[in-house]
């Protein structure tokens, strides 16, 4: 183990119920953050993704495999461990009934810092976060996105050397999701490592140094965002037909299944029966190909989109399995003119 | 939203601190967070404070001016049960403390106080605390009522000194106990539970009827259950009369019992609800 690793997790082991039905949620995992990193583990509800964290954080005793952090044990240090971490996790961990500005000098006076330097960091921190308006409002009165900001400013009243998010925007609109990323960035910029759960690729993406994939308490592949998506391919044109006969019919006649091809690249496939998806770099001239060819077979289609591999394509290709819970998530590069984005892929998690 | 910074924060903090290596260093200064906390929360619960208001004047007219008229119990009925009615508000809502608390435990802001270098158990004691204060309140409200439907203390001010420190007492206890259950219960209903028990502990004791009236196995335990020797301490020191409305005589013997049932069931409780906070969620 190098001194640059400040989380290490080995084997991790955890299983609830009764210890006749035990339901295993962690089956031997295996993680590092480095110092400085930006690390996201990924993966769908029932991963073990919140166990996980819940463990690095002192909360949870692992059934087996050892835990540290900066090369504190988080059983046997767990005094040590929490004075070095801070923890934000899935439910707002700030009271209703307080103010903003109360629940950040609460934490401050927790955090044993001279009232004066409370008041002074609570003011940067509202500053900072974007709730300085909001600042002697109860947080009952919150939206969503501010209570996630006021939950993560919360944990930052000193300077933690790793922070754990668990889940940071879930259930949050795209606004308040760009917003909660800027905060996070400027975290790390403070010199902060971040250990990051999502179920969004994006959110990986936009985030991590590396990503972590994990399904069913393990660790199946790790890697940069870049390394994670060219496994998984690249962006998909759908097309999507009126009948299925169409479709296949569309497919059967491509200019790539022939010696002659036009289209660069490989042919379609089938994603349900009526839809086709051709592989694209998403760039102009190769989508306007592709539209060229659908022409030229005299077919047309009801809609079309080009798509961003999703979560959901991560899982199909890396474990040959469907996510149990399916990312909601809007690729942000749905072309102009293309029909209502595929509905099949919208439903919520 | 402008870029945060949070590098740079205004002059007066050029370096922030790191977090405190040894948590148990700064217990006290986690406590009176704590109790700043609950006192907070408490002042903000509406229903709280209503019922804090109301549920003392209800009781009075219930008892004095609905069964007051029926009762015989050797007495003027305001000057034998206001002592009850004393314990039963501060009981009760002491006994609100185990809802308070499983929200804490049940909420998110448990996992935080959880993984910061803190003495998280301190938020119990916010909760006693906070408890003390408020019923210390409820009982206030609940003699100025009474004097107002024609309650007539006898107590020296000393007495009165006495009469509160065993009510404060007898809050800890009940608080203990009710975190001891917050703790362990499982959903804010359950918690509730328990405000309904002690919403009908005091009725089977010497608060409101002697206990001589009882049938002789119920008697038994109304004699002798805690709620009995609080009682009895707080009507010998307030008005000088014991359950069966006479001058009250062996009140230094009651007032020991009295205490020795408060220390016994704090420590008791409030050990078993450290414990038990120690070991929930491992």
């Amino acid at each position: 183990m190098t001194s640059d690793v400040l989380v290490h997790a080995r084997g991790l082991r955890k299983s609830y119920g009764s210890p006749r039905r035990p339901v295993r949620v962690l089956d031997g995992l295996d993680l590092a953050l480095h110092r400085g990193e930006v690390l996201a583990v990924l993966g769908p509800n029932g991963a073990g993704k919140t166990t996980t964290v819940r463990i690095l954080a002192t909360l949870l005793r692992p059934d087996a495999g050892t835990a540290t952090v900066a090369g504190h044990d988080v059983v046997r240090d767990a005094a040590r461990v929490r004075g070095l971490i801070s923890l934000t996790g899935q439910y707002a961990a700030v009271d209703e009934k307080q103010t903003g500005r109360e629940n950040l000098a609460m934490m401050g006076r927790l955090a044993h810092l001279p009232r004066r330097v409370v008041r002074a960091r609570v003011d940067d921190l509202l500053d900072a976060f974007d709730l300085a308006g909001a600042a002697d409002r109860r947080v009952g009165e919150y939206s969503g996105g501010m209570r996630r900001r006021l939950d993560l400013a919360a944990g930052l009243l000193t300077r933690p050397q790793v922070m754990f998010l668990d889940e940071p925007t879930t259930g949050l609109d795209p606004r308040s999701r760009q917003t909660m990323w800027e905060v996070v960035r400027a975290v790390v910029a403070d010199g902060t490592s971040l250990f990051l759960t999502t179920q969004y690729l994006e959110e990986a993406d936009q985030l991590a140094d590396r990503v972590a994939l994990v399904v069913d308490g393990r660790v199946v592949a790790e890697g940069s965002p870049s390394d994670l998506k060219r496994r998984v391919g690249d962006a998909r044109v759908e097309l999507t037909f009126a009948t299925s006969e169409e479709a296949a019919r569309v497919g059967s006649t491509w200019p790539g299944t022939d010696a002659h091809a036009t289209v660069p690249g490989p042919g379609p496939d089938v994603a349900t029966s009526s839809t086709l998806r051709v592989p694209t770099d998403g760039s102009v001239g190769h989508v306007r190909d592709v539209l060229a060819a659908v022409a030229a077979t005299g077919a047309e289609p009801e809609r079309w989109e080009v798509r961003e591999p999703t979560l959901d394509d991560v899982f199909l290709t890396l474990t040959g399995h469907a996510t149990r819970a399916r990312a909601p998530r809007d690729t942000g590069s749905t072309a102009p003119g293309a029909g209502a984005p595929a509905d099949h892929e919208e439903t919520a998690a | 939203m402008t870029a945060p910074s949070l590098a740079a924060p205004s002059g007066t903090t050029p370096r922030l601190p790191a977090p405190t290596p040894r948590p148990g260093r700064h217990v006290l200064a986690d406590a009176g967070a704590m109790v700043a906390r609950s006192l907070r929360l408490v002042r903000r619960e509406p229903d709280e404070l209503v019922l804090g208001l109301v549920l003392p004047v209800m009781l009075m007219i219930l008892f004095v001016y609905v069964f007051g008229g029926a009762m015989s119990v050797g007495t003027d009925y305001v000057t034998y049960a206001t002592p009850g009615i004393v314990l039963l508000c501060a009981g009760y809502g002491a006994s609100n403390t185990a809802i308070a608390v499983e929200q804490d435990m049940s909420g998110g802001i448990m996992d935080r106080f959880r993984s910061m270098p803190i003495v998280a158990s301190t938020v119990l004691v916010g909760h006693l605390v906070a408890s003390v204060v408020k019923n210390l309140v409820t009982t206030a409200v609940v003699l100025v009522v009474a004097l107002l439907v024609g309650f007539r203390p006898v107590a020296t001010p000393l007495e009165w000194v006495a009469a509160v420190g065993v009510v404060a007492a007898y809050v800890v206890a009940i608080t203990s106990v009710a975190a001891f259950v917050g703790v362990l219960v499982r959903s804010p209903a359950a918690a509730g539970g328990f405000g309904f028990f002690m919403l009908f502990l005091p009725y089977v004791s010497s608060a409101f009827v002697p206990p001589v009236t009882m049938p002789a196995w119920l008697r038994g335990f109304a004699e002798h259950q805690p709620v009995t020797s609080v009682i009895e301490t707080i009507r010998g020191l307030l008005v000088g009369l014991g359950s069966d409305a006479r001058p009250v005589t062996d009140l230094g013997t009651t007032a020991v019992l009295a205490l020795a049932w408060c220390a016994g069931l704090t420590v008791v409780f409030l050990g078993g609800a450290a414990w038990a906070f120690a070991r929930r969620r491992r």
